[in-house]
């Protein structure tokens, strides 16, 4: 399964555009442009996924930070709200419409943005051509393409925040007929149409990247690398590529049929309204259709989110504690359980719209079906580092908090997934503390995981350990004491999506314990910063690798030269001999057998 | 300015921290690698083991904290079931919770490299895996089981005899609907709303209209140990009927009738005698985002005996009278439906 020959042609047809590469012979001079900016190189794509996406985060943390003053102090005045956000915050107390402006855009970015964008943008880029051996990615162009829409989609997100009406604030599902009716709220003018806009080019965006990762995998893998001797780094991005593909397009048709809503007169979602102050011609429509459209994406959304991270997480346990993953075929079985059910589950999060009571019913046994996989991949987790040699790099700590949050998180998804339960959990806090955890706060960690992990292959320099721990503690602490306790105000009822609970006999006690979580939320804001503060000087002035191979791993990544250049290895690919997870004697007192090292005699392959 | 000066300090504390880290760093490397790690490891396997402590402490701390701020009881009986079924999940979901967490933390401790031990090859066993497939599908079949008795029942019809309530949302208010003394609500259309006198569309031409009665600040005023049927309507966009004393929650979605029944188990009164606060009341609120007024979208829901239910039933007009006084002498008995409509024509 050589793409040697692809793989010639294409390092040629670079090289008569000046191409160049770090190390090797032909040391054109390559301008800046081609080179950082309008790159093809895979490793360059993914650093401008992660940077864009590390801005995006700071964007949509802050954004948070905003509406938990609003939340952790509503009888206070902040001059810093006034600051950034203007005329919307007079005189230091946030309009309710943009606190709803920033919850939604919060939201988005940090679902869409962030950790679909940023983290597959960045490791399916980075991780699939170096681990599968491969010299670039099976269409480098359409690759930079992917980058750049996503960066349009960008720009279009962020104008929104600047225009007189506002962004979009209807939440980041954008139900209609809040959506799509003008009237019904100033963040439904022109900031939905940049919404959409700039969600269906990140739609492009992500379809280009999720069909190049797919060929990518399938066609591109080095001499001996089987199916079943890929790390699961792989296997995880390559399903995460497989969701995306098949569901993106729904949440397109979804955004086209509003948009037809909203400026052509059509009536996909409307249907007998009365809205300030006069009826509206639409009639035959359904608001609900909608809701399955966007579900229909917005579920394997969850996962496509959550694989890359459970991927990186199976590697870095692995390598760090020094074993074999444990059940790497229950693993791969269990990504598959996941990715075929995660699009039979999406009406768990319409239990209350009305729907057939025997559907719900269909839905709810399909929802707690995918915890069993997912129990799987913990307890497999679990006996992996079971006997195990730990190293606690920064990485390893963040691969562990992961697991906690993953197993934190998951559960509260059986209150939720059992439709008599959430008759009374939807929409409250119990949802918001259910989704940070296992979606917001675990992905990150997985991550920051990855980033710890990779960053020496992606620089040829180390992040700073003992800010890396500083970064772990607080943000692990303080995810904890952020969440936790909204499960309770959940249970208690307290809805999500409030601007203000003082007036609520029900939901007013919880007071001092939002000032907490405010507090708490800055806390660990801050800590957040000084991750991106590492990042950026560990880039110029973190401690060099001098070992290309420093965590002593078996993948093929850590073959290459500290700094590969573009094609990656300087000389043939290597050949692959055997899987990912040789972590055993090999004889000479190591305990590690990379994956282009021959089966010794009578050895044998797993 | 004294925002700059803030940013500065940070940067310089960051910078400052860089530093110091970096330094440490440089020792790691002069005491050499081996032993550097195994250092690290000490100390980071060790701070594992205190986090799961404070975790945990943490986790009974937060509930003490918690406890005496949570809700009353269920108050309907669909309520009941729900808290049962919350207590059953919460048992399972512990257990698995509590044991999962502290092998976690329990192996960072323990299997920390030191630098002696020999690595273990130990890549699978299928017993194991079959283990931990089954036990989590069995525990999954029970919580879908009571799950699935638990839903079944509370969208199920509604008994016979309940009382019928619609309850109609709009940017950002509710409106209540009752029947009136012909127990029937006449027919809507929403092409007939305005906001001067026929909030909800009614048709006026069913003759069933005529008597109901609305209650434009939507509170629903429900009878301890009879079923009620709520028929949930919205004007504009979606809202949610959110009653969460009730443990119930239905949207409400424009062109569509959606409906929820239970039977409130405690009135409002008790529940100020349980729960010791005089000013207890069952809240009903918007639970579906619906634009800048969403979180004051609120509506009191009040549960009294039949007594009680009656007599305020009889001091309520109906809306269409209220709105067309003209037609109603004022001596005139609160219109029942046939007489009302017998008027109107002889009015004419
Ligand atoms: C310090 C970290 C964070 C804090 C303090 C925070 C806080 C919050 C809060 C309080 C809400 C609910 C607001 C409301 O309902 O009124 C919210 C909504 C949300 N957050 Fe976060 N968040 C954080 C990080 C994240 C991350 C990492 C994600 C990525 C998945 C995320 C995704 C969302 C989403 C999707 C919503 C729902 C928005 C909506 O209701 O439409 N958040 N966040
Ligand atoms: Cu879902
Ligand atoms: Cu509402």
């Amino acid at each position: 399964m050589s793409n040697e020959a692809a793989i010639h042609t294409d390092v040629h047809t670079h090289d008569s555009h000046g191409h160049h590469d770090d190390h090797a012979h032909h040391e054109h001079k390559q301008h800046f442009i081609t080179k950082y900016i309008f790159s093809q190189d895979h490793k360059i794509i993914s650093r401008q996924f992660l940077i864009t996406g590390i801005f995006w985060a700071i964007v949509g943390g802050l954004m948070s930070v905003f509406f938990r003053l609003q939340l952790g102090f509503p009888e206070q005045t902040f001059k810093v709200l006034t600051m950034f956000l203007g005329d919307w915050a007079h005189g230091g107390k946030m309009d309710p419409e943009m606190y709803y402006g920033l919850i939604t855009i919060h939201g988005t970015v940090l679902v869409f943005f962030v950790l679909t964008g940023g983290l597959s943008g960045t490791f399916a880029n980075f991780l699939i051509p170096l681990q599968i051996g491969a010299r670039d990615m099976a269409s480098p162009f359409l690759n930079m393409l992917s980058y750049w829409f996503f960066a349009i989609a960008g720009v279009i997100m962020f104008s929104s925040l600047f225009i007189t009406t506002g962004p979009a604030s209807g939440g980041w599902t954008t139900y209609p007929p809040l959506s799509a009716l003008k009237e019904a709220s100033m963040g439904s003018g022109l900031g939905m149409d940049l919404w959409l806009v700039s969600m269906a080019l990140f739609v492009v965006s992500s379809l280009l990247g999720g069909l190049n990762y797919i060929v990518t995998i399938l066609n591109m893998r080095t001499k001996g690398m089987s199916m079943t001797r890929l790390p699961l780094t792989i296997w995880a991005l390559l399903f995460t590529a497989i969701l995306g593909v098949l569901s993106f397009p729904v949440l397109l048709s979804a955004a086209v049929l509003l948009l037809f809503d909203r400026h052509a007169g059509t009536s996909f979602y409307l249907s007998e309204i009365y809205v300030a102050g006069k009826a509206l011609p639409n009639v035959g429509g359904s608001p609900i259709l909608y809701q399955h459209l966007f579900w229909f994406l917005g579920h394997p959304e969850v996962y496509i989110i959550m694989l890359p991270a459970m991927g990186m997480a199976s590697e870095i346990l692995a390598t760090h504690s020094r074993k074999p993953i444990f059940g790497y075929f229950a693993m791969i079985l269990s990504l598959i359980g996941i990715t075929l059910l995660a699009f039979l589950v999406w009406a768990h999060h319409m239990f209350v719209t009305g729907m057939s009571p025997f559907l719900g019913g269909v839905f709810v046994l399909l929802t707690l079906l995918i915890a069993i996989p997912s129990a799987v991949k913990v307890f497999n987790w679990l006996t992996t580092i079971w006997k195990g040699n730990i190293r606690f790099t920064v990485g390893m700590c963040f691969a562990l908090g992961f697991v906690s949050l993953f197993i934190s998180g998951g559960l509260t998804g059986l209150f939720l997934g059992n439709s008599a339960l959430d008759i009374h959990l939807h929409d409250t806090y119990f949802v918001v503390a259910h989704f940070h955890i296992v979606m917001g706060i675990s992905a990150f960690f997985g991550m920051f995981a990855g980033i710890y992990h990779w960053f020496p292959k992606m620089y040829g320099r180390f992040m700073n350990n003992t800010m890396g721990y500083i970064h772990f503690f607080i943000t692990f602490v303080g995810s904890y004491v952020i969440f936790w306790p909204m499960h309770y105000e959940g249970v208690a009822g307290m809805p999500r999506r409030y601007y203000d609970f003082s007036n609520w006999e029900s939901f007013k006690q919880f007071g001092e314990l939002n000032q907490m979580i405010s507090i708490a939320a800055i806390i660990v804001f801050i800590a957040q910063l000084f991750f991106v503060f590492n990042y950026f000087v560990s880039i110029w002035k973190g401690k060099k690798v001098t070992d290309p191979n420093p965590w002593q791993s078996n993948t093929l990544e850590w073959t290459t030269p500290i700094k590969p250049g573009h094609g990656n290895w300087d000389g043939e690919i290597p050949e692959v001999h055997r899987w990912a997870y040789d972590y055993k004697d090999d004889g000479n007192g190591g305990d590690f057998i990379p994956q282009h090292i021959p089966l010794k005699e009578g050895e044998e392959s797993h | 300015m004294s925002g700059l000066m803030l940013v500065f300090l940070v940067v310089l504390i960051f910078v400052v921290l860089y530093q110091v880290a970096r330094s440490s760093e440089m020792v790691a490397q002069i005491q050499g690698e081996q032993q550097f790690d195994k250092k690290r490891n000490k100390i980071l396997g060790f701070s594992m083991l205190i986090l799961m402590i404070a975790f945990f402490v943490g986790i009974v701390w937060c509930h003490e904290y918690m406890l005496p701020l949570m809700g009353p009881e269920a108050a309907s009986n669909h309520g009941v079931q729900y808290d049962f079924m919350f207590k059953v999940t919460l048992w399972v979901t512990g257990i698995v919770f509590v044991l999962t967490q502290v092998l976690l933390f329990w192996f960072c401790f323990k299997y920390q490299r030191n630098g002696d031990k020999a690595p273990v090859f130990f890549a699978h066993s299928n017993k194991l895996e079959l283990i931990w497939t089954t036990v989590p599908a069995i525990a999954m079949a029970v919580l879908v089981a009571i799950g699935l008795k638990a839903w079944f029942t509370m969208t199920g019809e509604a008994p016979k005899g309940a009382m019928q309530i619609e309850i109609v949302g709009k940017q950002f208010n509710w409106i209540s609907r009752y029947p009136g003394p012909d127990g029937e609500l006449g027919k809507k259309y929403f092409l007939n709303i305005n906001d001067k006198d026929n909030l909800l569309g009614q048709d006026w031409t069913d003759k069933r209209n005529m008597d109901d009665i609305i209650i434009p600040n939507g509170e629903l005023r429900l009878v301890k140990d009879v079923p009620v049927e709520l028929i949930i309507g919205s004007r504009d966009v979606i809202h949610d009927v959110g009653l969460s004393h009730f443990r119930m929650k239905m949207d409400a979605v424009p062109g569509i009738t959606s409906r929820i029944w239970f039977t409130p188990t405690i009135t409002t009164a008790e529940m100020k005698r349980k729960t010791g606060n005089e000013n207890f009341v069952y809240e009903l609120s918007c639970d579906q985002m619906c634009g800048k007024g969403h979180y004051s979208m609120r509506a009191v829901v009040v549960v009294e005996t039949q007594a009680e239910h009656d007599k305020w039933l009889k001091e309520q007009k109906s809306y269409y009278v209220q709105n067309h006084p003209e037609e109603f002498p004022a001596e005139a008995p609160i219109v029942a439906p046939v007489d009302s409509s017998k008027k109107i024509t002889m009015n004419k």
